[in-house]
């Protein structure tokens, strides 16, 4: 009896959760009520405020400054000047190499976005398959370049352009070609080699999520789906596998939209800044350019949202696409 | 099949074909890795043989004193880049993992105004990269006066969205009878989240130290640390890099050292992780 006449004040106390919902028609409780919520998570304001402030000065604020500096010319040295959609129009009609550099982007996100999705899928679930200790294994060998800090330039020495390269020399040796490639110096090379390190590198944090995610898959699952006539691991991965493991499938799929967009650090690594021809050139290096080197900050902050747009729009479609896959 | 764990609805056929596949993408994985660690220990003359050698067959520890010699009397020391990428790093994991914690607690436990707001917004800023807010960034950095310090790189690095989110999705399924337990012993909120909170999410904290550490480890100092003796070791790998063939050995040493403590952390810290990323998914 005791313990249930203390569950009351208990409940009202510790789970502010379930309170909420409660509904007061009254207009003045209700003020009374969010203030009052408002003094109850004052601690929790407290707890949450060092990383609020910090994520709010650079990220927030950064966000919405740059949309409004998108409208304006700004050197950095003189007051910033309105220019209305100016920068827009500028770089929509009149800036050839930001078409180069939208393309490239395109090309790279169509590409890498996509199979680096399906290798991090792909490949976990040919891992789990494995007894324990050699699927940790395998999960360090496919997780370990994309940590693995500057070692994507051991590919400047395989893609080397003269003769001594490892490519070059294995080719010519095999009698392939005769005559050294430049595969980072041609335009028609170098966007597949970008393309390529990319993808060695893109098996990340969603790769991780994947395992993870197979692992906790329920087994009785796949017991009761080979009572109701599933016969191999094709039927498998289609009706309990993949509906058992859409929330991790739809956080891996932001990550890799938003990377794949992002192609900038492998790109100058690799084919230098700016490449041959803007051959590997992408908005991320575009915005670099006018950022960083001619201090265009109205015309860059435009560059800047386009790619915010890009990538949240991006996200946005293929998060409404995944939810709809199987529902 | 000792290596294959017995399953239903599989077939030895189409399993040994996967394997297969997994083997040959493992090793294209794998090989620039092996190549990278055999690199550090060739001697140059095997360094600079052709057609090149793919494993070392006198290794030897001279890149590794090369590299003592070389930048122990360059105008910076090397052991000060070492140095600045410690600092670095450690400053900005250790504050990732207890600020973001610090936010993910409340989030993830409580409901308050603004709090489901408060995590779409970290929710969207999954969604977008760095590069987007470079431009303002370095506004409020020289607002704050941080150009060309440690702090322009610690400090953002602190509030990594992804850290938060998956210490939220962490700790969501913490037992709230544990809490509830500690309240009705008068316990405050810190003390809750300090005593009990943080000593059950350690899984947690490996992970995003897993995610951060990296990221710190290998910056080149990014675009706001201008000064010599404030660079990193990344920085230095790259200048030695660009100086050319000469120092081919040097280079592959200080890779080798970039690239296996972060490998390493992972390795241990392993399991742990796998079992944060199990409930990081998006629900809704």
């Amino acid at each position: 009896m005791q313990a249930e006449q203390m569950e009351q004040p208990i409940e009202s106390t510790v789970y502010p959760k379930k309170e909420v919902k409660g509904n007061n028609p009254n207009k003045r409780s209700k003020m009374n009520r969010f203030k009052s919520e408002l003094k109850r998570g004052k601690h929790y304001y407290i707890l949450m405020a060092p990383y609020m402030i910090i994520f709010s000065l650079f990220t927030v604020v950064p966000v919405i400054v740059s949309l409004f500096l998108s409208f304006f010319s700004f050197n950095m040295l003189e007051l910033p000047q309105f220019v209305g959609w100016g920068n827009y129009s500028r770089l929509f009609l009149s800036d050839d190499v930001f078409m180069i550099a939208l393309k490239n982007t395109l090309v790279f996100a169509v590409i890498t976005g996509p199979l680096s999705y399906l290798a991090c899928f792909i490949f976990a679930w040919i891992i789990n398959e494995l007894s324990p200790k050699i699927r940790a294994f395998m999960t360090v060998i496919f997780y370990a370049p994309s940590i693995a800090g500057n070692v994507f330039f051991i590919w400047l020495i395989i893609f080397s352009g003269d003769a001594y390269g490892y490519l070059n020399g294995f080719l010519m040796r095999t009698g392939i070609i005769l005559e050294p490639i430049q595969w980072l110096r041609d335009e028609q090379y170098v966007l597949g080699v970008v393309i390529l390190v990319q993808l060695w590198l893109s098996l990340g944090t969603s790769f991780l999520a994947f395992i993870a995610g197979l692992q906790t898959i329920d087994h009785s699952l796949v017991e009761a789906g080979a009572v109701d006539g599933i016969k191999n691991r094709w039927q498998e991965l289609w009706y309990i596998t993949l509906p058992s493991m859409k929330p991790q499938l739809l956080f891996g799929a932001v990550l890799q939209i938003t990377q794949s967009f992002a192609v900038a650090d492998i790109s100058i690594a690799l084919a230098g800044f700016p490449s041959v021809n803007y051959a590997a050139h992408t908005v991320v290096t575009h915005l670099m350019d006018y950022g960083t080197i001619r201090f265009e900050m109205g015309y860059a902050s435009a560059i800047a949202t386009v790619l915010f747009g890009l990538m949240l729009g991006t996200n946005m479609l293929i998060q409404k696409l995944l939810r709809k896959v199987g529902t | 099949m000792a290596l294959i764990k017995k399953r239903l609805n599989r077939s030895l056929p189409v399993s040994l074909m996967l394997f297969l596949f997994l083997a040959l993408f493992g090793a294209f994985m794998a090989l620039p890795l092996v190549y990278a660690v055999n690199n550090a220990f060739k001697p140059l003359d095997e360094l600079f043989i052709f057609p090149p050698r793919f494993f070392v067959r006198n290794p030897t520890f001279d890149n590794f004193f090369d590299l003592v010699a070389v930048m122990g009397d360059s105008w910076v020391p090397l052991s000060r880049y070492f140095f600045n990428t410690i600092v670095i790093t450690l400053f900005g994991t250790v504050g990732h993992i207890i600020l973001a914690s610090m936010a993910a607690y409340p989030l993830a436990k409580y409901k308050f105004p603004g709090s489901s707001a408060i995590f779409r917004v970290v929710v969207l800023s999954l969604m977008f990269s760095p590069h987007v807010t470079a431009i303002p960034n370095y506004m409020v950095m020289s607002r704050l006066g941080w150009i060309d310090t440690h702090l322009s790189l610690i400090v953002p690095a602190m509030a990594f969205p992804l850290g938060l989110f998956l210490m939220k999705q962490f700790m969501e399924q913490l037992p709230d009878a544990m809490l509830e337990a500690a309240k009705i012993d008068g316990a405050s909120e810190y003390r809750i989240f300090w005593k009990i909170v943080m000593p059950n999410v350690k899984p947690a904290w490996l992970t995003l130290l897993i995610l951060q550490f990296p990221v710190l480890w290998g910056t080149n100092g990014g675009d706001f640390v201008y000064s010599e003796e404030l660079k990193t070791l990344n920085y230095a790998l790259q200048q030695i890099i660009l100086g050319g063939i000469a120092r081919a050995g040097v280079g592959a040493a200080v890779a080798l050292i970039l690239m296996v403590v972060p490998i390493t952390l992972f390795i241990i810290s392993q399991s742990n992780v796998i079992q944060t990323m199990s409930s990081s998914g998006m629900k809704d």
